[in-house]
């Protein structure tokens, strides 16, 4: 018996349970997305996504919304991450947990905070729906931009920059020519993790008062409606657009993926 | 004045970040009902906070899910990232893909394709709890697997062959010498499933049973409602987190402070 036990058996477990609880609700998902409720296929539910201009509609808004939050996100954090990376300040380490600690507050209770000084600004939140949900998400995930973004500039070799400058460029060329393709690989791992919660997390606009939908919004309310079957495809089209992301981003900085870096 | 620019921006970085929480704290010790109104000092809604049963309950509740389904994430992930390493290459690649999914998935996509499989197809009711941990577990452990697996690449072969060679049983071997050198990446994953409990809403919403409330789907549901005693109650939640956020991130930063000094 002693000689049988091989550490890889630990692996079984957590194998079994990959299996069970990852890729069977998959399967699942797929098969429900093209049956009907009587069981049959039917590619009515695509179809259905495809020339309803109501869903349509939410899919343009959640990738409007999407990318004018990641930009936003990627214009604030860019400075701060950069000023963070190259400054000889003593309490850096400091500075930067003060950048990554808002992650470890419940976001909804960030949001309710958010929502009391956005009533005080605005006065009435039901005139800015948009504009609300885009303050709203870039206060949400702003942590999850700079993180990225610093880890690869922070580890940017120095001489190169110097290399840069003794060759005659500028502040301004070193920063475009040399900084910014370098740190590439933090922009679009930032990137991948604030686009796609942007179309999915719909709490912050219920809590925000805009009641337009995005992609989440849409399996919420199938979801409330037990209708399993519109519910799967949406979740989906949604995976599709996940594995286009991933696949684009490759495995570049995965372990900063929520802040997973810092702990 | 080239060189005030940095602090300027890190300045306003941080105002934007914590000026809302910071004002909500202030207002959370007066009687005001809206930020803005005058209101003196008081304490009524920290004692609303810990007096209130729904709000009591969902404390606990949120609390002691995200302890459970932790330590379930961190035994399996750990087991997970150990037996997988020593596994042949391919199913170490098969696993870290499989891993990958629940980590790049959007929330509301696990959340929702497990309450089809655990409650619709399965028939499990969610009163049972089981789909809720389920889900918090799945949402966790491969983040524990991804912090466990650098610890086990760094470590070094030989001492666990030594171990062997001086007669150490296999089992014995993974206690005293495997586990202490990857732990630090053990309970970085733990940590790191915790925050992930007490952070989500979505795989809660979609497996939780109806009369069971977390911090997040308590609050959603607060804010749809018009109970200001409980809304300046959550100002004071709000405020009693950010404290104890505040201070383990100042005992991180001494600890660590402190290991550099001594490496020194």
């Amino acid at each position: 018996m002693k000689k049988t036990f091989a550490r890889k058996y630990l692996g079984i477990p957590y194998a079994v349970f990959l299996v069970l609880f990852v890729i069977a609700p998959l399967v699942v998902l797929f098969y429900y997305a093209f049956t009907n409720s009587t069981g049959h296929f039917t590619l009515a539910n695509l179809a259905g996504f495809f020339t309803d201009s109501n869903t349509i509609g939410t899919l343009v808004y959640s990738l409007c919304l999407a990318f004018v939050v990641t930009v936003a996100c990627l214009l604030i954090a860019y400075p701060i991450a950069y000023v963070l990376a190259r400054s000889k300040f003593k309490s850096k380490a400091v500075l930067v947990m003060l950048f990554v600690m808002p992650m470890w507050i419940n976001f909804t209770l960030r949001l309710t905070a958010l929502k009391e000084i956005l009533n005080l600004i605005e006065g009435n939140l039901a005139y800015y729906p948009f504009l609300n949900s885009v303050i709203g998400m870039t206060y949400d995930f702003l942590p999850f931009m700079i993180l990225p973004l610093y880890n690869t500039l922070v580890k940017l070799d120095g001489s190169l920059l110097e290399a840069a400058q003794d060759l005659g460029a500028g502040r301004r060329q070193t920063f475009f020519r040399i900084t910014v393709p370098l740190s590439m690989p933090g922009v679009i791992s930032g990137v991948s993790m604030v686009f796609l919660p942007a179309m999915t997390n719909y709490v912050v606009n219920d809590m925000l008062y805009n009641s337009t939908y995005i992609m989440g919004s849409l399996i919420g309310s199938y979801f409330s409606a037990y209708d399993w079957h519109n519910g799967s495809m949406i979740a989906l089209i949604l995976l599709a657009i996940i594995g286009v992301f991933t696949l684009l981003s490759g495995d570049s900085e995965e372990d900063t993926r929520r802040g997973g870096a810092l702990l | 004045m080239k060189k005030a620019i940095g602090p300027i921006i890190i300045a306003l970085g941080l105002l934007f970040m914590y000026a809302p929480i910071l004002i909500l704290g202030v207002y959370s010790f007066t009687d005001a009902t809206t930020i803005g109104q005058f209101g003196s000092f008081s304490f009524a809604n920290y004692v609303t906070l810990f007096t209130t049963e729904s709000l009591r309950n969902m404390i606990i509740g949120t609390l002691l899910l995200a302890i459970i389904s932790s330590i379930l994430a961190t035994i399996l992930g750990t087991a997970g990232a150990i037996g997988t390493f020593y596994s042949k290459k391919r199913v170490q690649a098969a696993v870290s893909v499989v891993n990958q999914v629940p980590v790049v998935n959007a929330d509301v996509v696990t959340g929702f394709s497990l309450c089809i499989l655990l409650v619709v197809v399965l028939g499990i009711s969610k009163d049972t709890y089981i789909p809720l941990v389920i889900g918090h577990v799945t949402l966790s452990a491969p983040f524990v697997y991804l912090s466990v697996v650098p610890k086990l690449k760094q470590m070094d072969p030989s001492l666990y062959e030594a171990a062997l060679d001086l007669g150490a049983s296999p089992a014995v071997a993974l206690r005293k010498i495997i586990i202490p050198q990857i732990f630090s990446g053990i309970v970085s994953g733990f940590a790191m499933a915790i925050t992930l409990s007490l952070d989500d809403y979505f795989i809660a919403t979609y497996t939780k049973p109806a009369t069971f409330d977390t911090i997040s789907t308590y609050v959603v549901n607060a804010t749809r409602g018009s109970q200001t005693e409980i809304k300046t109650a959550l100002w004071a939640l709000s405020t009693v987190i950010f404290i104890i956020v505040l201070c383990i991130a100042i005992g991180m930063n001494v600890s660590a402070a402190r290991t550099a000094k001594k490496e020194r």
